[in-house]
């Protein structure tokens, strides 16, 4: 199972850190999410573009897990070299994760 | 004057050029007691200041004329309040041409109420030991570079304006939720440090500042999330209870959806902490919010609260900072990405030959690694790609050189590329500092017809 098939997520953009939403579509998934969405998983699948600290805070209550990534857009949105400066497609590369429902 | 029971208050623009129609639409129909505009990102006062230098009746939002034309004769009809940060740079200018505006137009009458004073330029100069966050900077080691510096201002700078009677309230810039929270403070008298009353304000601020991001925008992916008529996609609106609890909605008859995932995704946009969101009013506390789904695109919006307001105001300076360089050049069918990881390498030598391979740069593969690097799908092999080039220059001559070294590929660079776009801009770049309340002393000025 993909994390696209049970969320759906979206990134900002703070300075140089990006903000990553994970949020069920169904909020019965959300255990799913927490246990599999550590904040060392998220950095390690975006390993090469976050480059500081993950920060995660999950909101049960919301079927949510928003993650704080900390030196992710090459110096802050208003200076980066990048093609996507804000990082606003961050957000979709979670969504190719693989996970393993049975695993706990 | 007896209290409606219930506040309306719509969204008009989530960013600077966003759609006008949708919110014509909202002063038409929305039946609304405010109508909000949020038009400033961090660079766009600096971008402002930088028009208005060259010519003093300008430095305000581009868009400010076409969009007041579009809502003012429906929002004077109906009582409707205008908020807006669209006076960016130059608010006093931006005023008068709401004015200008208003003759065109006719009407007859209008009260425009101006509020300044969030440039603390003067005030950074001043102090340059300033530090700036997230960085080991000062605002001194900016000095040459400093364009312009502006505080968030909070609601309590809006609230004179709306107190006098002001029909529009053009500022520069201000806490985007506090251009919500001012006129609920107003309608429903919440104290200025009723914060867990402010918190709740807030809430409704950030849900509606992006306007169609909480009805149904920048959420569809087909088949898994999907969005009901997206090119007709309705800008939001809020029914705000006395006690801050509202009820997220659009007009019947638009797309989009508001629903309780489309409003959970907009509560944590751009979030930090849920617990500490901190505005010039309060300190708010989204961790608690919950959203009920209490009928078909209406969700119920409670439990935010808040703790009081932080000690110092957080400012943007916006600073020269170089140029960019930029070159693109695609290639197509077999072999593609071979061909365009040839061009990489050939552009990687360039750069060495001309002495520039220790400047910070980026050659990479659009539709293969452009986005997310090297580690997440890039072992993919796509029909076409597109090589970039992106170099950080001291100069313009430098960043122009650069773009060409790819429009270069044309003759000397591997087989079959097309479709050379080069580009070169002046970085003008935002960072941010906290300044003591006193270096901000907002002051309203009315004008009228």
């Amino acid at each position: 199972m993909k994390i696209r098939d049970i969320a759906l997520a979206r990134s900002g953009d703070k300075g140089n850190r990006a903000t990553l939403s994970v949020i069920a579509r169904d909020p019965a998934h959300y255990p799913l999410l927490e246990r599999h969405l550590s904040a060392e998983c998220v950095k390690n699948h975006y390993r090469g573009i976050v480059h500081g600290a993950v920060v995660r805070y999950p909101l049960p209550h919301l079927g949510a897990l928003q993650f704080v990534m900390h030196d992710a857009l090459g110096g802050g949105v208003t200076r980066s070299l990048a093609l996507d400066a804000h990082g606003k497609t961050l957000g979709a590369a979670i969504l190719d994760l693989e996970i393993n429902p049975e695993l706990s | 004057m007896p209290r409606s029971p219930i506040f309306r208050i719509g969204s008009g623009a989530g960013y600077s050029g966003d759609r006008i129609d949708p919110a014509q639409d909202l002063a038409e129909r929305g039946e609304l007691d405010a109508l909000v505009f949020e038009c400033l990102a961090e660079r766009t006062i600096a971008l402002a200041q930088l028009r208005r230098a060259a010519d003093p009746t300008q430095g305000y939002d581009p868009l400010l004329r076409e969009r007041m034309r579009a809502v003012l004769p429906a929002c004077q009809a109906r009582g409707i309040t205008v908020l807006t940060n669209m006076g960016a740079a130059n608010p006093m200018a931006a005023g008068h041409a709401v004015l200008d505006v208003a003759h065109e137009l006719a009407l007859p009458h209008l009260r425009v109420a101006v509020v300044e004073g969030d440039d603390v330029l003067a005030w950074l100069r001043a102090n340059p030991h300033t530090p700036l966050m997230d960085s080991d900077q000062t605002a001194g080691d900016l000095a040459q570079q400093l364009i312009s510096a502006n505080a968030y201002l909070g609601a309590d700078a809006l609230l004179p304006a709306l107190q006098q009677g002001a029909e529009v309230v053009i500022a520069g810039r201000i806490a985007d939720p506090a251009l919500f929270l001012a006129p609920l403070m107003h309608h429903f008298g919440w104290a200025a440090n009723d914060w867990p009353q402010l918190g709740q304000g807030i809430v409704i601020g950030h849900l509606l500042e992006c306007a169609a991001q909480v009805s149904g925008g920048y959420i569809a992916d087909p088949g898994f999330v999907d969005v009901p008529d997206l090119a007709t996609v309705g800008f939001p609106l809020a029914e705000v209870d006395a006690d801050g609890t509202a009820v997220i909605t659009k007009l019947a008859g638009t797309g989009g959806r508001v629903d309780q995932l489309s409003c959970t995704a907009q509560l944590l946009y751009e979030l930090e902490d849920p617990a500490r969101y901190l505005q010039p009013d309060v300190v708010a506390d989204f961790s608690q919010v919950s959203f009920e789904s209490v009928g078909p695109d209406r969700v119920r919006v409670r439990g935010a609260s808040g703790q009081p307001r932080p000690e110092t105001l957080k400012a943007t300076l916006g600073y020269r900072d170089g140029f960019i360089g930029e070159g693109q050049i695609s290639y197509a069918g077999p072999g593609a990405r071979a061909r365009g990881e040839l061009a990489l390498a050939v552009l990687r030598a360039r750069l060495e030959r001309l002495g520039w391979s220790g400047l910070e740069h980026r050659l990479e593969l659009i539709g293969v690694n452009a986005m997310h690097g090297p580690a997440l799908g890039a072992d993919r092999e796509p029909y076409e790609v597109r090589v970039r080039m992106a170099l950080r220059c001291t100069t313009r001559a430098q960043a122009e050189r650069a773009a060409q070294e790819v429009e270069a590929l044309y003759l000397n660079g591997p087989a079959g590329g097309g479709g050379v776009v080069q580009s070169v801009r002046e970085v003008v770049a935002a960072a941010s500092a906290l300044v003591p309340r006193e270096a901000v002393q907002s002051r309203c000025q009315m004008l009228e017809m």
